[in-house]
């Protein structure tokens, strides 16, 4: 077959215009590695597109404006109430809009997906590592991008002017007030005056489908050139390399498989919309500022929240003229910020701490850095805490519990959990670490006892392959940090020494415990030992047995 | 112990990560031919079970163009205790199915029939080679040079400035977003001599309407005119005016001093506005006379002036002191004392 050197014609016509050889030839078989646990990102970004596609349907309909109407539309219980032109053409794409509800529907699914996607895709980000050089600013991207998610969701899910939506406004209006002194004004500037006014739904809607819209996909388009100039992480294995990336090409092999997912996600969430009810806003009824629902409760991703406000004490100072509410300052305008920027800075901390400044495109296994395990497990506690609380009633009502019983435990929950989840995923991460060396240095139990001539009971180890066994200690040995002598050749006391204890110790404890992987003399002993024992003597002479029993199997 | 990989100081570099030790990397493992690579019936199969899911795909959205006409809006499909519009259901599975199908059928295509044989493709350093970064700061400089914007302080400075200032407007643009607080959040619609009415029926409440133990949300008298005049002030007004009125043994109620006489017969009146972030509190408990405000849970006692017995609100409900006019009905002595509603920094 000849290799032409000519485009056939419509190629040709663009290429002349913008060079898509150039571009192409680098990109088209570009490598992608393969693992499960990279298609969390590919949720997160499917749903967005599902997010654009629905959302712009519903805007043929929506009307953005709190004008007061008199409904007449199709759905009787609500026939004749006034209520806002927002919350009618939301009834009207429900009930008298063929395929509206499905939409709507869709549109929520896949609102509460993307979120959900995007945390659980930070999650496997945190505990592999992936953070590390080169790649931290794609997680500050990434991260910016989850914010201004929950902030978009939180803005669509007050658009429908609904009584449950009204309530979750009210809460909010009733949070920035909170804060010192501009706090009224901002609600004034934000609301258009007092709460509700009738300017916020076409504020936010403008906010909701141009503003963060706009800007998630422009933080979407640079993570995405990120990930292909970086290229992407692997797991250690075989072959797998800090200086190459083994996998699939694009093209064809992922155009058809990520290409194939996005049609996979789709058609979930579709399903989703076809089969769950969710949100359904016309059971509320239109918001009224007198009126609220029990068991009222916002989308999943505001739960921590609102649990964070639910279960902290009721404080507050007045003095000076002036009051302070500790109640919402507290809870609402300084716990979840602060929250966020800690693990946003993440990165950076681990870097300092760990003195570590080498590139890293190996992805960790969450056992191989306990400490950093540890971590990862006592944020989620909290957040998981804080987010508990946010249902305490419900969790009062269906279990029978007390109210003020379920709110006290979480109010030491959120303090104790965290360290108990820190200490338990440690020891736990060690552990797995202290197996994984246990069948490197003597290989996997087979069960089956062996008594000698002398009477002498042992059991039949099998050694692991080569790949498996590369596998496991293909990873950096940790070491903490050094920080050298207190003084020079000179003696001259080296600078800033207090910080630089306090990091040494800091690095100490990150790595304290850890399991090393064997050096080569290690390992070599413990074989030796295994022949000496006729352990791995024998269980050689017997592999092709035991091969042949476990292939029968499959 | 081989000490070549950590501690790591600054000046190492990209790609000194030497991992292949205890163990040498063997190197990535055979490739292991699939059953559809082997034999070509099983190709054949999978080839036949892909065109099938994008052929059913075909005839599902088709499907849901049919269902779109056919289907009528209003009708309902029923599973047992399930029900759901038909229209929405119908249309929604039929792409739904139709969407999941194609994705799995090229999935399916990529896994058992696109070669899977994997390739090993050669990382770079994310920095630039020491030759790009010679080259783009000569150029850089060039450029500083020929515009002199290094030399000429002035010109920058006052560019500098220039740009600076340019937030202003940006900000200030914006003052027009809404009026400024004044003594809004210290009002509400009450005042001496106005009703309380029933917040359903809009009929003035006498003392004797009320049993003890009842609780009846209600509303000023002249909030109802509103709505036909304004419907945001009128949603602005009732988002502070709101209140509960309730009949408690008066035996069992705990009086603040000062407020003697603010009750009529054990008939007390409180904001309905939580103290917290402004839910409207609705679950009262007659027994204890406890009411609790859904959203966070606080929770006040209306026999002892609404004070805070759990939950995050700061603040008992303000009451508002009750009379009765020359008809007999339920009236405001005056309005509330104090703001109504969360707290504010300015609310002293």
């Amino acid at each position: 077959m000849s290799t032409n050197t000519e485009f056939p014609g419509p190629v040709k016509w663009v290429d002349d215009r913008l060079g898509i050889a150039k571009i192409g030839k680098k990109n088209l078989r570009k490598i992608f590695p393969d693992h499960w646990s990279f298609m969390l990102g590919e949720i997160a970004l499917y749903s967005f597109i599902i997010l654009i596609l629905t959302g712009t349907f519903l805007t043929f309909w929506f009307k953005p404006s709190m004008a007061e109407v008199e409904y007449q539309g199709s759905y009787s219980l609500l026939k004749g109430l006034h209520m806002s032109e927002a919350y009618a053409s939301t009834l009207d794409i429900t009930f008298d809009v063929r395929g509206g509800l499905l939409m709507r529907q869709i549109h929520h699914w896949a609102a509460v997906l993307f979120i959900a996607a995007m945390m659980v895709h930070l999650l496997r980000m945190f505990f592999t590592g992936a953070f590390r050089k080169p790649r931290e600013l794609n997680w500050l991207i990434g991260f910016g991008m989850l914010f201004l998610g929950i902030i978009e969701g939180f803005l669509g899910y007050g658009l429908p002017d609904d009584l449950l939506s009204g309530t979750g406004l009210r809460i909010t209006n009733g949070m920035i007030q909170a804060s010192p002194v501009v706090g009224t004004y901002m609600n004034f500037f934000i609301f258009g005056g007092e709460f509700p006014g009738d300017d916020f739904v076409a504020r936010f809607f403008i906010v909701h489908v141009l503003l963060i819209p706009g800007i998630i996909l422009a933080l979407v388009t640079a993570h995405l050139f990120l990930v292909v100039y970086h290229k992407h992480t692997q797991y250690a294995g075989p072959g797998r390399t800090q200086k190459n990336v083994v996998g699939y090409p694009l093209f064809p092999v992922y155009t058809a498989k990520a290409g194939g997912f996005f049609f996979v996600v789709f058609g979930i969430t579709a399903l989703m919309g076809a089969l769950m009810q969710i949100n359904p806003v016309w059971l509320y009824g239109p918001y009224n500022p007198a009126e609220v629902t029990a068991g009222a409760q916002p989308d999943w991703y505001m739960g921590w929240l609102e649990g964070s406000v639910r279960i902290f004490p009721g404080f507050e100072s007045h003095f000076w003229g002036i009051t302070l509410s500790w109640n919402l300052i507290i809870p609402a305008l300084i716990v979840p910020p602060a929250f966020v920027t800690l693990v946003a800075l993440y990165p950076f901390i681990e870097g300092w701490i760990t003195g570590d400044k080498r590139e890293h495109h190996l992805l960790d296994r969450p056992r191989d850095v306990p400490t950093r395990t540890g971590i990862g497990v006592a944020f989620i506690t909290f957040y998981a805490m804080l987010w508990i609380g946010g249902g305490n009633d419900l969790i009062a009502t269906h279990f029978n519990l007390s109210l003020n019983h379920v709110t006290w435990f979480l109010r030491f929950a959120v303090i104790l959990g965290p360290i108990l989840g820190f200490w338990i995923a440690r020891r736990w991460a060690i552990s797995l670490q202290r197996a994984d060396h246990d069948r490197l240095l003597h290989g996997l139990e087979t069960g089956v006892i062996m008594r000698s001539p002398e009477g002498k009971y042992t059991e039949k180890h099998q050694p692991i392959s080569t790949y498996e066994a590369y596998s496991i200690t293909a990873r950096d040995r940790l070491v903490p940090h050094e920080i050298g002598p207190d003084t020079d050749e000179n003696g001259v006391r080296a600078p800033r020494r207090a910080l630089n204890k306090a990091r040494a110790a800091l690095s100490r404890f990150y790595y304290a415990d850890a399991v090393q992987k064997p050096t080569t003399q290690e390992l070599e002993e413990a074989h030796e030992h295994a022949h000496d024992a006729d352990e791995i003597h024998e269980l050689t002479e017997d592999t092709e047995t035991y091969r042949e029993v476990t292939s029968d199997r499959s | 112990m081989s000490n070549d990989n950590l501690p790591v100081k600054p000046e190492d570099a990209h790609g000194t990560v030497e991992v292949a030790e205890p163990i040498a990397d063997p190197g990535v493992e055979p490739h292991e031919p699939r059953i559809t690579d082997i034999d070509p019936k099983a190709a054949d199969r999978v080839e036949r079970q892909v065109s099938g899911m994008f052929g059913l795909a075909t005839l599902l959205v088709l499907g849901s163009c049919v269902a779109y006409f056919a289907v009528p809006r209003d009708s309902i499909l029923e599973f047992g205790p399930l029900s759901g519009n038909a229209n929405n259901m119908i249309i929604g599975l039929c792409i739904g199915l139709a969407l999941f199908l194609i994705g799995a059928g090229a999935i399916q295509w990529a896994k058992k029939l696109m070669v899977d044989e994997e390739i090993s493709e050669e990382r770079h350093a994310a920095h630039s080679s020491p030759q790009q970064i010679a080259e783009i700061t000569e150029a850089f400089k060039e450029g500083t040079e020929e515009s002199g914007f290094g030399r000429r302080k002035m010109i920058r400075n006052s560019l500098i400035g220039a740009l600076g200032v340019l937030g202003l407007p940006a900000v200030v643009l914006l003052r027009d977003l809404g009026p400024l607080p004044g003594r809004a959040l210290y009002n509400t619609i009450w005042a001496k001599g106005i009703r309380v009415v029933n917040d359903v029926t809009d009929r003035p409440i006498k003392p004797s309407d009320l049993v003890v133990g009842q609780l009846v949300n209600a509303a000023p008298a002249n909030l109802a005119p509103l709505q036909e005049e304004n419907a945001s002030e009128y949603q602005n007004a009732k988002a502070k005016a709101a209140v509960i009125v309730v009949r408690i043994k008066p035996s069992e109620i705990r009086t603040k001093p000062g407020r003697e006489n603010w009750g009529i017969d054990g008939i007390l009146c409180y904001s309905k506005i939580c103290t917290h972030v402004g839910c409207p509190i609705s679950l009262y408990e007659q027994t204890t006379h406890h009411v609790l405000c859904p959203c966070h849970q606080s929770t006040f006692d209306l026999a002892d002036s609404a004070k805070v017995v759990f939950g995050p609100a700061a603040r008992p409900l303000p009451q508002l002191p009750l009379a009765v006019d020359s008809e007999g009905y339920l009236v405001a002595q005056s309005g509330f004392h104090e703001p109504v509603g969360p707290s504010f920094f300015e609310r002293g």
